[in-house]
């Protein structure tokens, strides 16, 4: 592969550049020390923040560094580390990328990135860098181009390219020296999930050559840089791949299968929605043909198309959003929740045990029984085990966050308690009994908040001694894996029981978003219109895999039909009925179909009676519809449907209610809207939010099409005033 | 050490795991997430915050080499701050007593505000050594001598023989001065004062009909904090020693388990190896009130006394308590509540008829005649350690809590908790009700 390497910098180029001799570089990102027998050690830095990212500044001055180096002479070798706690470099700067509007500004941007990488890789004198902390999407290509990675084996450090997430894909070469380093078919799943990699990984797949202990890197980046100075040792990468890995990888034939077979994947998991995966493919693919140089000639041009689309804008406004999300705007008026007690150890209450063992010093895991509260705490222990197991965790701190839970069947321990989450059955009198059974048990700075993802707070507090204490925190499950976490404050919640809330929340690494207490909140009251278009849709006779294939192609990771399936028609006949009213009375009569069908035994998913068959095999791997159903929802005969109209018909209900939402002050922000349905109810990322894609279609088109579809449905799509006002008005929800 | 006036030292609460005969539920466990568990439950029961916590003493007897303070595990295991600074001690079968002693000598002097005192033991995987000849072997070979040669190597075998390698060597659970297993002594003990075998199965009955009364009542969930051991799906909740077939007609057939021939002291009599960890909660007064916690009791006084090795090895409750009444100027009888530890069914009756007897009170007490009489209906009505089992290092944290639960519902005002221990050491704590 050596070479293939891409040449420095152009002949002709930066002629005129001053160079500065090293002892007289003065940097801001960067300082470097020369010891006496020429090993450079470079520390980057950048002042005035906790993260080095791979900004133009950075660029520069490592572009400066390189000339010093070269014209200096007596640099033998050079290691480069970082000077931050916990990262190396974490990746691009989305700010500046963001900023570019044209695609030449890109262009320059990308161009300058990767001939600054080229010129490391290039460089005469050996290379190592020595990485502690994250070391993300540019990071890590900068190390690609280094000759020799070591890696700390702290918990911190962790390795991979995400831009994928932001509808991107690796153009500083990432694409094109990972296959080449790790092989193709370890390099394409990191390059398209945007999985981030372990140390102990990292060795293996040959991503890292050594893995030394923390604090020692420094010192192991400018020994081993002697060393490779000396000659006197020798890089020994020998992958152990089968025979078949090897045929796949090293012929032009098992590459074409490869690539194939990960487009057929893609295609599957993305419905072609996404370009920025099937550009990781081609840009591999085209450096296997052509290689590295033209490959990353190819990738720069490749990127700006990609960075203005719409898709990326919209993925680096929820990253944005995600990460405003993390702030606490009152964060001073927040109590720390030292004792948390979860009230049911089920599927909800061992996830919410789960994110917050690391946070609490006690846990209390209470249900109607002890047996029923070790069962949630085993399902927190596999969680842990499992962490433990991919170097995550020590034993010992496995051991220890385990050791926070204590179990319970009554309220005794409950004194102290700072917050309680209830995660019991939907039933507002029970959760008013247990409100009063926990008011008796614990003190004026319990917090009470339910895990109920529809009934009003300010109902389950109707009878509190202290409703200020009560508030909504609705988690989506599994709590592991999903990022939202809905906090719903009533007119008589306290601000330190929001701020303390809020707090805990972000603590447990969720992205939050504060609502306003109503029907549904915000995420319930959005998906329930949207789930009773597509009952009606089915009603009117289309035929209900349609109706999910359909929304797949519009982005929903998840159809309609087989969320209320994985939901549960229970919940969602439950969630109907408290809703109704609210439709109702805006002239909207939901579909009594979900109710029918939970009094004939329906209950999804659960208990393998759903719109499909979970008893049933699949066929060509899709489950079938239960005719049954068709029949107590008592549809219309078949009749075919045009993909826009289901589309349209299904995403508005959501847009729609998503306005209303914002009209009435449930949500605060439009950014808290999108953030809520991309991260809550799978709203398809690219699009942004439901509001964003409002801006991204166009008010006037959205509102004449909303008013298309009054005309012929009724007023359940009677457009909210706020999209009127917008059309009129050719106002964007984002500036 | 602070001259100021001994504040008094509260008990806010106690708790303990289920105690479990070695080789069942916590059979994987290590005593020191044993003692974390413990821990964990009093921190959760009692409501206070971690931070508040100045030191943590914990008692053991079989210590792991892995974890030689094992008090430190349990704390980090617990979650508790890692700045608390925490010791083990070993005392035998009052480690947790002279824990607890420890705590409240700190509080008291004000060197410290809160303490979590108490202890934790595992039997269910003790360390076992290899034979003594084969340790040498290794340790010549790889430490000490480290022959260049190998005829040197070689010559290391010298004298070895081929179960050296294999045989482990027994566990010591003998007395090192005197050779004697506790069994034996117990025995020894029996035949000296006369206590005969249906005495001994009479006691033994009682402390599990004791037990399991106690169990069915209830009352020992106040103690107790739940275990859930990690991986389980079941909770661990009471205690499985006391068995409700340990009736006299069955255990008077047994087989006399040390001396077999003339022995009388059984397996049915004598208490066996158990897992299990408690603590307690230690507070000054004044800090208590100022958390708000109501003090379940305060420790008023403690003695430690040590005997003859031969004949006096299981007497030190009565050498304890003797002087502890001595040096509090209490009589026997004004004791309402008495948690003594019961080694064995002789054990016990012997040291009874010791405090009753105006002989012994004279001669070996310093005392003009008997200390006083015992009220049975005093003595471990929950049931003891022939019952509940004993976990070496955690019994007395045991004691400590049933004491102060008993006297807050029978409303006595003084409890005394007693232990014997290897060694002929004995501890006595006298416990005040708060209430």
């Amino acid at each position: 592969m050596n070479n293939e390497r891409a040449s420095a910098v152009k002949p002709g180029e930066d002629r005129n550049r001053e160079i500065i001799p090293l002892d007289r570089l003065v940097l801001s990102h960067l300082k470097i020390e020369k010891t006496r027998d020429g090993i450079a050690l470079v520390v980057i830095d950048s002042p005035g923040t906790r993260v080095n990212k791979g900004s133009s500044d950075l660029l520069g001055e490592i572009g400066s560094m390189i000339d010093s180096i070269e014209g200096d002479g007596t640099v033998r070798a050079m290691a480069v580390v970082s000077g931050k706690e916990d990262n190396f470099i974490v990746g691009a700067d989305i700010d500046e990328l963001k900023s570019k509007s044209t695609s030449e500004e890109v262009l320059a941007y990308i161009r300058t990135a990767n001939d600054i990488i080229n010129r490391i890789e290039s460089l005469k004198i050996p290379v190592v860098a020595g990485i502690n902390g994250s070391c993300l999407g540019g990071g890590l290509e900068f190390c690609l181009a280094a000759n020799y990675r070591v890696a700390t084996d702290s918990p911190k450090t962790v390795l991979g390219l995400p831009e994928v997430r932001l509808g991107l894909f690796p153009a500083g070469g990432g694409t094109q020296r990972l296959p080449r380093l790790i092989g193709l078919t370890q390099a394409l799943p990191l390059l398209l999930t945007a999985k981030n990699v372990r140390p102990r990984k990292a060795k293996r797949l040959g991503l890292i050559d050594e893995i030394v202990f923390p604090y020692s890197v420094r010192d192991a980046a400018v020994q081993k840089a002697r060393e490779l100075a000396d000659r006197k040792t020798k890089i020994k990468r020998k992958r152990k791949r089968s025979l078949l890995t090897a045929f796949l990888e090293s012929t032009r034939l098992g590459r074409r299968v490869v690539f194939s077979q990960a487009r057929t994947m893609v295609m599957r998991q993305t419905h072609g929605l996404y370009p920025a995966p099937l550009a990781i493919l081609d840009s591999v693919a085209y450096g296997f043909r052509k290689g590295v140089r033209r490959g990353i000639e190819a990738d720069c041009e490749r990127l700006p198309e990609l960075v203005l689309s719409q898709h990326a804008r919209s993925l680096m406004g929820l990253f944005f959003a995600m990460t405003e999300a993390k702030k606490n705007p009152h964060r001073e008026r927040a109590r720390q929740v030292k004792k948390l007690a979860l009230l049911g150890a089920g599927l909800m209450g061992s996830g919410i045990a789960a994110v917050s063992v690391e946070r609490c010093d006690t846990v209390l895991v209470k249900d109607t029984t002890l047996d029923a509260a070790a069962r949630g705490m085993r399902e927190v222990w596999k969680g842990l085990e499992k962490r433990a197991r991919s170097g995550g965790l020590t034993p010992f701190e496995r051991d220890t966050l385990y050791g926070k839970m204590v179990p319970c069947d009554d309220y005794s321990l409950f004194s102290g308690t700072d917050l309680v989450i209830e995660a019991v059955f939907e039933d507002l009198a029970l959760k008013r009994r247990i409100l009063a059974d926990l008011e008796r048990a614990t003190g004026e700075k319990t917090i009470f908040a339910s895990n109920t993802s529809a009934l009003p707070i300010k109902e389950i507090a109707a009878e509190s001694l202290r409703p200020e204490n009560v508030i909504g925190m609705h988690y989506f499950s599994p709590v592991q894996r999903m990022p939202l976490l809905e906090i719903i404050i009533t007119s008589d919640t306290a601000d330190w029981v929001s701020a303390s809330a809020l707090e805990f929340g972000i603590r447990q690494g969720k992205t939050c978003i504060v609502v306003k207490d109503g029907p549904g909140f915000y995420t319930t009251r959005i998906l329930a219109p949207m789930l009773n278009e597509a009952v009606l849709l089915m009603e009117e006779g289309v035929d209900p895999a349609d109706i999910d294939r359909v929304m797949l192609s519009f982005g929903y990771p998840v159809g309609p039909i087989a969320l209320m399936d994985e939901v549960g028609i229970d919940v969602g006949a439950h969630v109907s009925q408290g809703l109704g009213p609210m439709f109702e009375a805006r002239g909207a009569k939901p579909s009594a179909g979900l109710e029918r069908l939970y009094e004939k035994g329906y209950y999804g998913k659960k208990n393998k009676k759903g719109f499909y068959r979970y008893d049933a095999k699949k066929k060509k791997g899709a489950r079938r519809i239960d005719r049954e159903v068709l029949g107590i929802l008592n549809v219309a005969p078949p009749r075919k449907s045009e993909m826009r109209e289901i589309q349209d018909r299904v995403s508005l209900m959501m847009v729609n209610e998503a306005l209303l939402c914002l009209q009435e002050g449930i949500i605060a922000s439009p950014r808290d809207g999108d953030t809520g349905a991309v991260l809550g109810l799978g709203f398809p990322p690219f699009r942004g939010g439901p509001l964003r894609h409002v801006d991204t279609e166009g008010a006037r088109a959205v509102l004449k099409r909303m008013d298309e579809l009054a005309a012929t449905h009724g007023e359940r799509f009677k457009a909210a005033g706020i999209l009127r006002d917008a059309a009129s008005s050719n106002k964007k929800f984002y500036p | 050490m602070s001259t100021e006036k001994a504040r008094r030292v509260a008990v806010i609460d106690v708790r303990r795991t289920p105690f479990l005969r070695s080789g069942t539920g916590y059979y994987d466990l290590m005593a020191w997430e044993l003692g974390r568990f413990a821990v964990k439950g009093l921190v959760a029961a009692t409501g206070i915050d971690q931070a508040e916590i100045d030191q943590v003493i914990m008692g053991t007897v079989a210590t792991d080499v892995s974890t030689t303070n094992v008090a430190r595990e349990i704390m980090l295991g617990a979650g508790l701050p890692e700045s608390i600074p925490a010791y083990t001690v070993t005392v035998a079968c009052v480690s947790a007593n002279a824990a607890i002693s420890a705590g409240a000598d700190m509080i008291a002097n004000g060197n410290a505000d809160v303490v979590i005192a108490g202890g934790t033991e595992s039997f269910s995987d003790p360390d076992i050594k290899v034979s003594k000849r084969y340790r040498r072997f290794i340790l010549d070979l790889t430490m000490y001598r480290r022959p260049k040669t190998l005829m040197g190597k070689l010559g290391l075998l010298k004298g070895m023989r081929a179960l050296d390698f294999i045989v482990p060597q027994r566990p010591a659970i003998g007395e090192y001065s005197t050779g004697l297993s506790m069994g034996h002594n117990a025995d020894r003990l029996a035949k000296r004062l006369g206590i005969p075998r249906d005495e001994q199965d009479r006691y033994a009955e009682f402390s599990h009909t004791q037990a399991i009364a106690a169990i069915a009542s209830g009352v020992l969930k106040n103690e107790i904090t739940p275990v859930v051991v990690q991986g389980s799906d079941r909770a661990i909740t009471t205690d499985n020693g006391p068995r409700a077939d340990a009736v006299f007609s069955g255990l008077c057939k047994l087989r006399p388990a040390f001396y077999k021939k003339y022995g009388t002291v059984t397996a049915g009599n004598s208490s066996f190896l158990t897992d299990g960890a408690g603590a307690v909660l230690l507070m000054s007064d004044e800090k208590a009130k100022a958390l708000g916690l109501r003090p379940k009791a305060y420790i008023r006084s403690y003695v430690f006394s040590a005997q003859n090795v031969w004949d006096e090895l299981l007497l030190g409750p009565t050498f304890s308590i003797a002087k502890l009444l001595k040096k509090t100027g209490l009589e026997l009888a004004e004791i309402g509540v008495l948690e003594i530890h019961e080694a064995f069914a002789a054990q016990m009756e012997a040291n009874i008829r010791c405090l009753e007897s105006d002989v012994f009170g004279r001669e070996k007490l310093g005392y003009p005649s008997r200390v006083g009489m015992v009220d049975r209906s005093r003595l471990n009505v929950y049931g003891g350690s022939l019952s509940l089992g004993h976990p070496f290092g955690a019994t007395g944290a045991r004691l400590l809590g049933t004491c102060c639960n008993r006297l807050r519902e029978s409303g006595e005002q003084f409890g005394i908790i007693a232990g014997c221990a290897a060694g002929a050491v004995g501890s006595a704590i006298l416990v005040e009700n708060a209430a």
